[in-house]
């Protein structure tokens, strides 16, 4: 593989400590040096001067709909999206039909991401067969296959005793379980987050409480199992509040919170707009507020994306008839240097954690470091850059987003897996 | 006027002409079958998406008495029933160019979202559990019409105000004006939130202490088709939340009661109540139809109004 030598970027590595001006060298697909004035004799060479050279971002939570909902994505359209958010690996949910609950489907992702992505695609398996939450999907099968986590994710597991097997489970087989937390009786037919605003607008909410009942369930079964146990797309005050308890007692608890629950409240909803709708709801702005103070202080681990891609169609019904989830991985960036950097809640390097060693150490990748030897998934981002984002310029198959029109102060620059540069900023 | 989609979005000076103006269609509904022609020539769509009989013949009435076109399509009847899409209804519909669509259907916003994807306009006549703000305009119309003024009024809305879409129109006219509002039912039919949505309201779980007083008392429908639970068992819901004659000595003397119908006797409302002098449920309906004849010319033929 032909030699990169990377000049004069921002080089910003958490897993090492490093931000300084720096060259890095790329040889073999693996990180050859961090230093000054590497000698580019017989290398390309690509000036990231005024540029942020960081280990490549990792999305731990994204729907790719394939198999089974290939009009609104694709295994391939949905790694070139992530490629041009600056993300080098993302992890694809099992929601997809057949859901991924046994090896077959595992395998089938894995070989048709290697040879249709450009971007690392690593499957997280179902926690129960066909994400019915009653009996436990062939767990150990998938792993050997290549996932990397369970989760029922859109589907929560509601029965206790299940969810216990599930981490002992799990446990058992050093895999983390990804929740995604809600007490389907109590968020039953829910459509917004309930407040002031779904009342106003005459529509079924979904309480706070449905999302904080099931951490706290999930964070007392963690600890009689010893499962590590991470919370998907946290959104709310008391939620956060719980994993920052877990964690002082010890347990290995970890979470994620999506760029949108830190960039919209429910207030912000333009009148029944299903570009809008997802799960968890938008929450009030105190839960936005406790969101951002959470990633402030250290209780939140990892920025992901929920990336969940809907056809036009589906979201072009009444509002309580349309599928929740929006398209996340090519605004991500943008919207975190704009709800947490720009505003001064954290620094650049906090942020680049959160996208690489945060994820990385949660499902124990061996990527998100810039040391040498490390595979060279590298993402450059110009922390200031203005743009616009176009939906219609999306490279996903979906144009379900909130953002579109919105501008940005910093994006993505290039992206590079295995030392190839697999896209660039027109 | 480019449609009407609800009372929230109003300012109060567009809700004081709609009341003004509706009272030169009072006495033609007195002087029967007389038409006038201001919309001769125009086509209004009823789309009702949901069974109702009273709402749709009242809009039905009032396009007709102002010399319109008017076809009703029912969702039974109609393709929505074989899986077309609402979008592709409505487009349908748009393509045959009425002047416009009064449309009913179950889900909230359904009407919002039309209007931003079609040119006609649309007059929302109730949507899922949001607003029903023609009916908000009615009832403002039949309070002038008893009390003479909407100014700081005592007002008590009773029933299952979180299915409600007739409470909520009338909560956001209501405070333009500076109600008192006090808002009562069933816990389980009461989100803490409304008191919050408008000013001047007040919730509590106790008939007695919402009438107290009152110059106005609305009862709502128990709207069973909208209930995903049982908030209150059906046998405690009358002795509790059911308007009875002793409750009505507890307001002010010249209260009025008022339902938007239909009503359930022996379930909200007493019979006694509901045929008393105090009952202005049927002069509602009246002014259903006079209500929305205003609403339709400032849509269609607004500089008839000077007429």
């Amino acid at each position: 593989m032909a030699k990169l030598v990377i000049r004069n970027g921002r080089v910003i590595d958490p897993a090492s400590g490093l931000d300084a001006v720096s060259d890095v060298a790329i040889d073999g697909g693996v990180i050859a040096a961090v230093e000054n004035n590497i000698d580019a004799t017989g290398a390309e060479e690509y000036d990231a001067s005024g540029l942020v050279v960081a280990p490549g971002f990792i999305d731990m939570h994204v729907h790719l709909r394939e198999p089974g909902f290939e009009h609104a994505e694709t295994i391939e359209t949905g790694a070139r999206a992530a490629a041009a958010g600056g993300f080098t690996s993302i992890c694809c949910m099992p929601n997809t039909q057949p859901v991924n609950d046994n090896a077959t489907v595992t395998r089938f992702i894995v070989e048709t991401a290697w040879r249709m992505a450009k971007v690392n695609v690593y499957p997280i398996g179902a926690i129960t067969t066909g994400s019915e939450g009653e009996e436990l999907a062939a767990i150990g099968s998938m792993k050997q296959a290549g996932i990397v986590a369970i989760s029922d994710d859109g589907r929560p597991v509601m029965n206790s005793r299940v969810m216990r097997r599930a981490m002992e489970t799990a446990a058992a087989m050093h895999l983390p379980v990804i929740d995604h937390c809600e007490d389907l009786h109590l968020s039953s037919g829910g459509d917004m987050h309930e407040g002031v605003e779904s009342v106003r607008r005459g529509l079924r909410g979904i309480p706070a409480v449905s999302e904080e009942v099931m951490v706290a369930r999930d964070i007392l079964l963690a600890e009689l199992t010893g499962a590590r146990y991470h919370v998907a797309h946290i959104s709310t005050r008391h939620a956060i509040e719980m994993v920052a308890f877990a964690r002082s007692r010890g347990l290995p608890v970890t979470c994620e919170a999506t760029p949108h629950h830190l960039a919209l409240a429910d207030e912000d909803m333009p009148p029944y707009d299903s570009n809008y709708k997802m799960k968890p709801p938008l929450r009030g702005h105190e839960h936005v507020n406790a969101v951002i103070q959470g990633i402030a202080s250290g209780a939140v681990d990892a920025i992901a994306t929920d990336h969940a891609p809907h056809a036009g169609s589906e979201k072009m019904q009444e509002f309580e008839r349309c599928p929740f989830g929006i398209i996340g991985l090519e605004t991500a960036l943008g919207l975190a240097l704009d709800r947490l950097v720009h505003p001064g809640h954290i620094t650049l390097a906090r942020m680049v954690a959160l996208f690489t060693t945060g994820p990385a150490r949660i499902l124990n990748l061996d990527r998100g470091t810039l040391r040498p030897g490390a595979t060279a998934d590298l993402t450059i981002f110009d922390p200031n850059r203005q743009w616009t984002w176009d939906v219609n310029r999306s490279h996903s198959k979906s144009r379900n987003s909130p953002f579109h029109g919105r501008t940005f102060r910093g994006g993505p620059v290039a992206t590079i897996v295995d030392g190839a540069v697999i896209w660039s900023v027109d | 006027m480019p449609g009407l989609l609800g009372i929230e979005q109003l300012e109060r000076s567009e809700i004081q002409a709609i009341l003004d103006r509706t009272r030169h269609f009072q006495p033609i509904q007195n002087q029967s079958f007389r038409r006038l022609d201001v919309l001769r020539g125009r086509s209004v769509v009823n789309l009702f998406f949901e069974a109702s009989t009273r709402t749709r013949t009242s809009f039905e009435i009032a396009a007709k008495r102002l010399g319109a076109d008017t076809v009703s399509i029912s969702a039974s009847a109609s393709s929505v029933s074989k899986g077309e899409s609402l979008v592709d209804t409505l487009n349908t519909l748009a393509a045959m160019r009425p002047d416009a669509i009064v449309m009913r259907h179950a889900a909230s916003g359904a009407p919002h979202f039309l209007a931003r994807h079609l040119p006609t306009p649309i007059i929302n006549a109730g949507d899922g559990t949001h607003e029903h703000p023609t009916q908000a305009l009615l009832d403002a119309r039949t309070i002038l019409d008893r009390r003479g003024t909407l100014e700081n009024l005592h007002v008590a809305i009773i029933g299952d105000i979180a299915h409600s879409r007739v409470a909520r129109s009338n909560i956001y006219l209501l405070s333009r004006y500076g109600a008192q509002t006090v808002l009562c039912g069933p816990p389980a039919l009461l989100p803490r939130e409304l008191a919050k949505i408008a000013p001047g309201v007040r919730l509590t779980h106790d008939m007695r202490d919402a009438i107290k007083n009152a110059d106005v008392i609305m009862m709502l429908r128990v709207q069973l088709e909208r209930m995903h639970e049982p908030a209150i068992p059906a046998s405690e819901y009358f002795r509790f939340y059911g308007l009875r004659p002793e409750h009505v000595e507890l307001a002010h003397r010249d209260v009025i009661v008022m339902h938007p119908g239909p009503i359930n006797r022996g379930r909200e409302i007493s019979s006694e109540v509901a045929d008393s002098q105090k009952s202005v449920i049927l002069n509602q309906v009246e002014n259903g139809v006079a209500v929305r004849m205003a609403v339709l010319e400032r849509i269609l033929a607004p500089a008839a109004e000077n007429n």
